[in-house]
């Protein structure tokens, strides 16, 4: 079974619930401290959260964490790596992911239960996903609003629509250009998503959507 | 402190207290931290019933949910920081809870936060409302603990003040808790968490008394600074620290500081304690001992542990990055000790900051509840009035900006009638909060009754059963007489109606001398409570399928004093909603009974706006529309189509069900009347066939949606 490592940050808030979710999808997991190593793991998860409170721009201090070089080298390996919403963050900052996450439109933390179409399921992370898949799941940030200078390197994952698939402005919760919720990078087993996949993975929750996300990314792993 | 007061502490001492040993004093001695005016009172609410484990008497209460799991539950006031920096004082009061809930052994996951303001109209209410929500969306966001509801409600007596209230609950396992005090000496009092700085410097004698028209100018310095990366590091660390066993004592630093935290930790069981305070890490240069003694920075906790544990417990501090000191120690004498390098700089016997003498003040009775005639306004305008009343509409602009779904728990989220958080594959636990100032205003006594029973219903509403209570009673400065009455009113009601459902208070809190300018606040009883649901039961207020049913459960009288209709009509007398508990008690157990046997798809609790505007609610939020007769609606005695629509009786639910289950339901209720039916996309009020009000559910939604237009959005 192969086992993934959560990364928690000082400030990170969503790694128990994301270690759960990971069980539930059929992985094992772990909460591994920032300081800790990454050595026996199979995948690698950067949970959602306010690593360093987002002081000077939210997951720039964590992207320069040493932990951050082990897991290029596991990005660079073709193990799966996944940013949720701080995690996304992250990567970008860290350079694994082209682009950057800018303050919503309305610049404020935002809550809300989104649809999303799956745009590519091809990723370590969609293997489950029918294309053109629409699926409903949670944003909670107040940096999600992505953008990128040259979108022909960009390969897109998830994107905000309407509960028919529909990709309009009405649907883009943070100004995102192309409604992006989430990316992958070239090799597709480096993801980042706004949206919490961990939060959309219990029937009671309001979604179970979100679980085929780590149950993609376990059965990659298994490869 | 009174003369009085002066007086006792000089006999009791035989000389006049120093510098240091006057300002711990006065700290313990301030209402805030003393309790000495309302601690007589609170001692008539029940404080026990089979689900407590621990009641009012330490940070916070403790409340079996099961075998394995037990509940932690407090809430706070932090109304005289929030008034004079808003941003600041309603974070800090987010940061205070939570280590209150923490400071027990349990991880805190859920916040409710009634917050109440002035007029919206007026841009002193607008930024204090703004940044009160910036700053408890700032805060708990970053600690990672959901804001799952609350109240957010407006009123002209508040003008350019705020009373924000805020709720926790933790969850641990019931061998998990620790005890704020030590029943052994020699244990080691270890600071852990930030530096201490001279913020929040005399926090308690400031929230203890009147603010000025200046309080902006003259008290930003007694408001605390929040650090919410600190707060998160600190819960992860004493979870862990307590995980160990090893944690004798534990008692975070809030008002009155480390005088407060380590006096009481020490005193409660006759045990004394030595403090050194220079060294506590300071964030200031050239602090002095007084300063640190009482300062109120935030994000510090206290604990007690053996010298032979200290290095496992501190190592568990230092992988998280926090800065921990030996401050003192626990001795057998019961005195409080402070040095200051090598000099004695108090010295006092601990009572004499633990055990402060209560004060009752003198009482006066008041009464301005009179009836008053209903003026005949058209139910179309009164309908759109009350619906665009800002205490009405959707406060979806503040609870988008919590993050309320993080911990990955919140089945029920804000906006219905009760937030449920998933306890167990099979248990939830619904919670929810409830105040009415303007009840309580015109009748204390059944006003702080109605905010009992209201949370009760909300619970029924979501198909939960009542297990607990916890209250924070916001008063004006109880040296006023008729104010001073009214508290021990609301003390009486709030007895009475938890008394009726067998609940007890296993937390609380009092604030007293909320006025500024010399305009008191009126009597603000605040009651969060706690349910236990069964997931598959959960049921929400949202219309389910056209052609079900609506029945209104209880009776309507003439009961709009203090109703959002006489409020925008600027009304002030009436009669305010009585509570008849014997009648609250069958209708909530009709409720619930109905829930569990499937009876109902949808049921709302009725109360600000009455009928109509929980019928809106429940069209609103499903996007289905409904036809009602108002005439069927059971009445007590005769009452204009617009009293029907608007009156604010209590003890009322309104269901919707499939036809079939009709008589079943008849036989649960003796109060109870099918009054039309879900159908098409229009709301429709008539009376005796004659159309009283017709707007579409898509105006009605454009309009409950307007609170950001208000705000200038």
């Amino acid at each position: 079974m192969p086992k993934f490592a959560v990364i928690v940050f000082p400030g990170t808030n969503c790694d128990f619930e994301t270690v759960e979710a990971i069980k539930k999808a059929g992985g094992k997991a772990e909460r591994v401290w920032y300081k800790e190593s990454l050595k026996d793991f199979d995948g690698i998860v950067l949970p959602g959260g306010f690593s360093y409170a987002d002081y000077l721009r939210a997951g720039a201090i964590s992207a320069r964490a040493e932990i951050m070089e082990e897991v290029k080298e596991l990005a660079k390996d073709g193990k799966p790596v996944l940013g949720i919403c701080n995690g996304f963050q992250i990567l970008t900052e860290a350079k694994l992911l082209p682009g950057a996450l800018r303050p919503n439109k309305i610049p404020r933390f935002l809550c809300k239960w989104v649809y999303l179409r799956v745009a590519d399921t091809e990723t370590a992370f969609t293997g489950f996903y029918k294309e053109g898949e629409v699926i409903r799941m949670p944003i909670a940030h107040a940096e999600g609003n992505y953008y990128a200078n040259d979108l022909s390197k960009v390969r897109i994952t998830f994107q905000y629509s309407d509960e028919n698939g529909n990709i309009n402005e009405e649907s883009n919760p943070n100004g995102s250009i192309l409604n992006i919720a989430g990316i992958s990078n070239e090799n597709g087993n480096v993801l980042g998503m706004m949206p919490h996949p961990e939060r959309a993975s219990d029937r009671w929750l309001g979604s179970e959507d979100g679980l085929k996300v780590f149950k993609s990314m376990v059965e990659y792993a298994k490869r | 402190m009174f003369p009085h007061e002066e007086k006792f502490i000089r006999e009791k001492l035989g000389r006049d207290p120093n510098e240091v040993e006057k300002a711990m004093i006065e700290v313990m001695w301030s209402e805030h931290a003393s309790y000495k005016s309302s601690r007589k009172w609170l001692k008539l609410l029940p404080t026990k019933n089979e689900y407590v484990i621990l009641g009012p008497g330490e940070d916070a209460g403790v409340i079996k949910f099961d075998e394995n799991t037990a509940i932690v539950v407090g809430i706070e006031s932090h109304n005289h920081p929030s008034a004079v920096e808003p941003y600041g004082g309603a974070a800090t009061g987010v940061g205070g809870i939570v280590r209150d809930i923490l400071c027990m052994g349990a991880r805190p996951i859920a916040l409710l936060d009634p917050i109440r303001f002035g007029p919206l109209e007026k841009e002193r209410n607008r930024y204090l409302f703004e940044y009160v929500v910036k700053g408890i969306a700032d805060y708990g966001n970053r600690i990672g603990v959901p804001t799952v509801g609350g109240e957010t409600e407006f009123d002209e007596s508040l003008d350019s003040y705020t009373l924000v209230n805020v709720a926790c609950i933790g969850i641990m396992h019931p061998d998990e808790l620790v005890h704020s005090y030590v029943t052994e000496s020699g244990l080691l009092l270890v600071l852990v968490g930030n530096k201490t700085g001279r913020d929040g410097i005399h926090g308690v004698t400031f929230a203890s008394e009147e603010l000025s028209e200046n309080a902006e100018e003259e008290d930003r310095s007694a408001v605390q600074i929040p650090d919410p990366f600190t707060e998160k590091l600190l819960i992860e660390a004493t979870l862990e620290a307590v995980k160990t066993g090893k944690v004798k004592a534990l008692k975070d630093l809030g008002g009155g500081g480390l005088t407060c935290a380590s006096s009481e930790m020490a005193g409660k069981k006759g045990f004394g304690a030595v403090i050194y305070a220079d060294r506590v890490p300071q964030r200031e240069p050239n602090m002095n001992a007084m300063e640190v003694m009482i300062s109120e920075s935030q994000e510090r906790m206290l604990f007690a542990i053996k010298k032979e544990n200290l290095e496992e417990i501190t190592k568990i501090f230092e992988k998280y990055e926090l800065e921990w000191t030996v401050v003192g120690e626990i001795i057998d004498e019961p005195r409080y000790i402070v040095y200051w390098g090598k000099e004695k700089v108090a010295d006092l016997p601990i009572n004499l900051l633990t055990e402060v003498p209560i004060i009752e003040w003198e009482v006066k009775p008041y009464s301005v509840e009179k009836d008053v005639r209903t003026p005949e306004i058209a139910p179309q305008d009164a309908f759109l009035k009350v619906l665009s009343s800002p205490n009405i509409l959707s406060k979806e602009w503040v609870y988008r900006q919590y993050d309320h779904e993080v911990q990955g728990r919140t089945v029920l989220k804000p906006g219905l009638d009760a937030a449920v958080l998933k306890i167990n594959d099979e248990y939830g636990l619904a919670f929810v909060s409830d105040g009415n100032p303007s009840y309580c205003y015109l009748n204390p006594y059944h006003g702080a009754m109605t905010c009992v029973v209201e949370a009760i219903r909300n619970l029924a509403s979501v198909g939960a059963k009542p297990l607990s209570l916890v209250d924070n009673l916001n008063f004006a400065s109880p040296e006023r007489p008729e104010v001073y009455w009214s508290f021990i009113e609301t003390i009486k009601g709030l007895r009475d109606a938890a008394n009726a459902f067998r609940l007890a208070y296993v937390s609380g809190n009092v604030s007293f001398y909320n006025e500024v300018g010399n305009k008191p606040v009126k009597p603000t009883p605040v009651v969060a409570a706690l349910g236990k649901v069964k997931l598959e039961h959960i049921t929400t207020m949202d219309f389910k399928d056209e052609g079900d049913l609506i029945a209104v459960v209880g009776v309507t009288k003439k009961e709009l004093g203090g109703s959002e209709l006489y409020r925008i009509l600027g009304i002030e007398g009436g009669i305010a909603p009585k509570v008849n508990l014997d009648k609250e008690k069958k209708n909530i157990e009709g409720i619930l009974k109905a829930i569990e046997l499937k009876l109902v798809k949808a049921v709302h609790d009725v109360s600000k706006g009455g009928l109509a505007i929980a019928l809106a609610e429940m069209a609103i939020v499903s996007g289905l529309g409904f036809e009602v007769d108002i005439s069927k609606v059971p009445v007590e005695a005769k009452l204009s189509p617009l009293e029907v629509l608007f009156s604010e009786s209590q003890a009322r639910f309104i269901v919707s069900f499939e036809k079939e289950n009709l008589e079943k339901l008849r036989e649960i209720f003796k109060d109870f009347a099918v009054i039309g039916e879900v159908k098409g996309r229009e709301m429709v009020f008539k009376s005796n066939g004659d159309e009283l009000i017709r707007v579409s559910v898509k105006e009605g939604r454009k309009i409950y949606g307007s609170l950001p237009r208000l705000l200038g959005e």
